[in-house]
């Protein structure tokens, strides 16, 4: 890692290599110089999932097309989840080390979160009323998964509404950090309690129970979802760092070099 | 492939509604996602640039 420094960089820093990028300021262009692989990333896998999903993969022998919804459920899901895992690291980083730029990705992570959320449970209900014959059922999976929406929301409201932003780091933390028991009863409530949803489609033991072209549109959508979400993060944590930073030299000589 | 023609491929097997409904959503708020995020990205920058200009006019008064 050379070159890359910038000339007013705290020497400091140099020195602690792996806190380096926990700099906002370093890691403001970095963030920038990544985001676009990740966004086209996104575009490229998206438009190969939904082929996959529409054009190679077979009609369903039970659910007949209805089931093509798996595509954008289950990885709406399984986002839903995993970013609130990562958005619950950064806020464990951000109170252990009180360092700035975890509870901003934290903050960044949270929208692109709930808006997962959303997905897995609008998806899910328009393919329940077809299969199940109901939009919503009060089961353990769906809602868990409600639940998990709330949680991202009450983040979003909590860390709003304080003023000072490193006490709303704080306290939204300690609710990220709270609300990450959810996660794994999300995961295992199809196990644990007999309900209406579906088992788990893809597991580590036994082989899949669905054909590889299906599960093929799956994983790519995932990933597609995936890059998306770091992409919709890294320029959410861009403008964040410009709001909580606004006060400092570099912003204002980054702001008058694009003039 | 499932599909004969077109008109089948829209139908999706008596499933549009819920197919359909489902991936119009997802896509519409992906891109009012991008869309929000491109906003706010402007407005942030035009307020810094306004921060940092007024800055700039007091730091010469201060100097002159």
């Amino acid at each position: 890692m050379t070159a890359t420094m910038p000339p007013n960089a705290n020497p400091g820093l140099r020195r602690l290599n792996a806190f380096r990028f926990s700099s906002p300021q370093t890691f403001y262009p970095l963030a920038g110089k990544i985001l676009p692989y990740f966004a086209w990333a996104a575009v490229v896998l998206g438009a190969i999932g939904l082929y996959i999903g529409f054009f190679v993969a077979p009609t369903d022998a039970q659910q007949g097309e209805a089931y093509r919804i798996i595509f954008i459920h289950v990885p709406a899901a399984w986002m839903s989840m995993f970013i609130y895992v990562v958005m619950a690291f950064w806020a464990a980083m951000g109170l252990v080390f009180n360092t700035r730029l975890s509870a901003m990705m934290a903050t960044a992570l949270a929208p692109t979160g709930a808006l997962f959320t959303f997905l897995a449970l609008w998806t899910g209900a328009l393919w329940g009323k077809p299969t199940w014959g109901a939009w919503w059922v009060w089961d353990a999976r769906l809602t868990s998964e409600l639940i998990l929406l709330f949680l991202y929301l009450g983040f979003i409201a909590l860390h709003s509404a304080i003023e000072d932003p490193r006490r709303a780091d704080k306290a939204a933390g300690v609710l990220a950090l709270v609300g990450v028991v959810n996660v794994p009863i999300i995961y295992f409530s199809v196990k644990w309690w007999n309900t209406l949803h579906q088992g788990a489609s893809v597991s580590l033991t036994g082989a899949p129970t669905m054909a590889a072209t299906m599960l093929a549109g799956m994983a790519v959508m995932a990933l597609a979802f995936w890059m998306y979400a770091i992409a919709a993060a890294l320029a959410r944590v861009r403008s964040i760092i410009l709001e909580r930073e606004r006060q400092s030299d570099w912003v204002h000589e980054y702001a008058r070099s694009l003039k | 492939m499932s599909w004969n023609s077109w008109g089948d491929f829209w139908a999706m097997g008596g499933y549009a509604l819920y197919v359909w409904g489902s991936y119009a959503v997802t896509f519409a708020l992906l891109a009012t996602e991008a869309t929000l995020l491109c906003l706010r990205r402007r407005s942030v920058l035009g307020h810094v640039g306004l921060v940092a200009r007024n800055r700039a006019r007091e730091t010469n008064r201060g100097t002159a």
